[in-house]
């Protein structure tokens, strides 16, 4: 007892620096918040939305043709420039992958979702966490270029056409002009596949979460007031789940319009966006330009945000 | 009397766990047929297998006259309402009533129509624009009961859709339902756990217990004449006499109950009558309780405003009008002891 009389005494008399902050903090929470918030605002705001606006500002900038010099003055050539029909090639190439790629991640991701989310339990559901996690912990370029071996002429896609006699099929469909090519590794659809198959996870998990927000009797009730199950699924499962759709899309669209990488090692030698970035702002050495073309990705999504919203996508957040 | 629904041997088991075992049941049309028991006694599986959400794994359901072995539940012409009502967030009340005719492919003037008339049924007029997430509960609970009354159904499934409101608006809607089960004149088979609410409301009742019906009848009876001693101590507070007591005071080795309400207490040596010991008493405002240990089985009496109250501690008389003592068929006694052991 006296013990703990002189203990309380000394801790009034003299109270450690710790515990006069924490009394600070109690006393004023605001406090607490902008201590907190503060490294991460410096960081979105000083290094990041900086950076993103110094970016934005060099695209109203042009350069000189001979000297190679930015000129520092504002103009809009720089993105009339953007229209000249090799560049609008590039744009609509990049947009129409996007498009493609997103669509079929969907697709795949949907009935794997719906499994996780509905049936997969305990173990089951570990196995599937760790199955479409897995993939993200390699190295993004390892599994690009294996990609790449299994599409190649010699790699074990083309060992399988041929083990099943298939080899006419996958010939007449790279007979076909824009998605075929010499070989699935050098072809559209094959920067198309390792696309796909790199943004997967990013489709499946925010859908998951979506689904597993759907209670089990919203969907009986649904049976029950007469909607056979593909019914179910148009008027109850998908619009509840369009948040996640959405999502995800969101992730699998701007990760494609933005990646360089894969089109580079993967795929036709014709551009997507990020090549005629990387290319304008390295070795071309026109920032401006590789600016503007960066500036596409940000207003194609401001779009198809702004439409998602007004489809109510978000509605049921 | 037209059958609604018949179980034939019905069972439903969950690997080990018989939810439901072979029930047999009859549900007349137009009645209002409640399903009363404890949590795990089969109730809403029995529910569930109506509206076709479950397969039993033995018998067979009609439902009206006809198999409904191979029916999916979206072609059954029974609707449900569910115990978290389950209202689509995503639509507006409107259009939440309105989806079994939108999905049946009625027109859209017409099922709007139709749903306003079914909200107007159920005193929510106007509501339509709403979203589910701007009422209250029970309003929720109305749009549920909308939403499945405007398609017509043959049988209206009920689970335990009070459960979630509270007591006064319990009360209230137990009044509404029941009007207007008498005004639409469908049959409704409700599922609670709520024993007053079973009793007030159904026409008959069937007690459920370990997946099977303990008894079914009219409420009066399943009150006043409990044929087994889980539906006596289920139903209302009896009290219950095993076989050894009754022995030891009446020479029937058999299970019976009293009602709180036909127990007299009287001062020691004043009658001749059951010596017992009080425990504790307390005041409920018509009536006062007594709790009283009589012969190691506990024994309670309501004392109708005025009585003598005695003191907890002191040792009475208790007495009962031999017709007020409530003797068991001893043969229903042994199966549902069984089913209590299994």
């Amino acid at each position: 007892m006296a013990d703990l009389a002189v203990r309380s005494a000394s801790k009034e008399a003299s109270p450690t620096w710790l515990e006069r902050v924490s009394d600070a903090f109690w006393r004023r929470p605001g406090l607490l918040l902008a201590v907190l918030l503060a490294p991460p605002l410096l960081w979105l705001g000083v290094v990041y939305l900086g950076s993103l606006f110094a970016l934005l500002a060099h695209s109203f900038f042009s350069i000189d043709e001979f000297s190679g010099v930015i000129v520092y003055e504002f103009t809009l050539s720089t993105y009339a420039e953007l229209f000249a029909p090799a560049h609008i090639d590039i744009i609509v190439r990049t947009v129409t992958m996007a498009i493609c790629v997103t669509i079929a991640a969907a697709i795949i991701a949907f009935p794997i979702a719906y499994y996780a989310a509905r049936y997969a339990k305990g173990r089951w559901k570990a196995l599937f966490y760790l199955g479409v996690m897995l993939p993200l912990w390699s190295s993004y370029l390892v599994k690009v270029y294996s990609w790449k071996l299994i599409l190649a002429r010699e790699g074990i896609l083309n060992w399988l056409f041929e083990t099943l006699h298939l080899t006419w099929l996958l010939e007449a469909y790279l007979a076909i002009p824009l998605i075929g090519g010499n070989s699935l590794s050098v072809s559209s659809t094959g920067t198309f596949l390792v696309f796909v198959y790199v943004w997967l996870p990013f489709m499946i998990l925010p859908i998951q979460a979506a689904l597993e927000r759907v209670p089990v009797t919203m969907l009986e009730a649904s049976s029950d007031l007469g909607a056979a199950p593909a019914q179910t699924l148009r008027h109850v499962l998908l619009p509840l789940a369009l948040p996640g759709i959405v999502a995800g899309s969101i992730f699998t669209f701007s990760l494609t319009l933005g990646d360089y990488i894969i089109p580079q090692i993967v795929g036709s030698s014709r551009r997507f966006i990020g090549q005629a970035v990387y290319a304008y702002q390295g070795t071309a050495g026109n920032i401006p330009l590789a600016a503007a073309f960066a500036v596409i990705p940000i207003i194609i999504m401001a779009i198809y945000l702004w439409l998602a919203k007004r489809k109510g996508a978000f509605d049921a957040l | 009397m037209t059958e609604a629904v018949r179980f034939k041997g019905v069972s439903r088991h969950f690997g080990e766990v018989r939810a439901v075992d072979a029930v047999d049941m009859v549900v007349g049309e137009g009645e209002f047929f409640a399903m009363l028991g404890p949590s795990g006694s089969g109730k809403t599986t029995c529910l569930r297998l109506i509206a076709g959400f479950e397969r039993p794994t033995a018998g067979q359901i009609d439902i009206f006259g006809e198999s409904s072995a191979n029916v999916p539940p979206y072609k059954r012409h029974v609707n449900t309402v569910f115990q978290d009502y389950a209202l689509f967030p995503h639509l507006n009340v409107l259009d939440n009533v309105a989806y079994g005719l939108m999905i049946a492919g009625m027109g859209k003037r017409e099922r709007h129509h139709l749903a306003e008339e079914a909200l107007e049924l159920v005193a929510l007029p106007g509501y339509g624009s709403r979203k589910p997430s701007a009422l209250s509960g029970g309003q929720r609970q109305r749009v549920a009961l909308a939403r499945a009354l405007v398609n017509k159904p043959k049988v209206l499934l009920l689970d335990e859709p009070l459960g979630a409101l509270d007591l006064k608006l319990r009360e209230q809607m137990q009044e509404e339902l029941k009007a207007l089960q008498r005004q639409l004149g469908i049959t409704f088979v409700f599922v609670t756990h709520d024993q007053g609410e079973a009793l007030s409301m159904g026409d008959r009742v069937a007690v459920f217990n370990e997946g099977r019906i303990a008894q079914v009848g009219p409420p009066e009876e399943i009150y006043f004449r409990p044929q087994v001693p889980f539906v006596a101590e289920f139903v209302g507070s009896s009290n219950l006499f095993d076989p050894a007591l009754m022995e030891r005071l009446s020479g029937i080795a058999e299970y019976a109950t009293v009602r709180p309400e036909a127990v007299r207490v009287h001062p020691n040596g004043s009658t001749q009558g059951h010596p017992a010991k009080v425990t504790s008493t307390s005041f409920l405002g018509t009536s006062s309780r007594v709790v009283m240990n009589l012969d190691g089985t506990r024994l309670t009496a309501l004392l109708p405003k005025g009585a003598d109250i005695p003191e907890p501690g002191a040792t009475v008389i208790a007495t009962w009008e031999a017709a007020d003592l409530h003797i068991m068929n001893g043969a229903v006694v042994g199966a549902a002891g069984e089913a209590h052991n299994g």
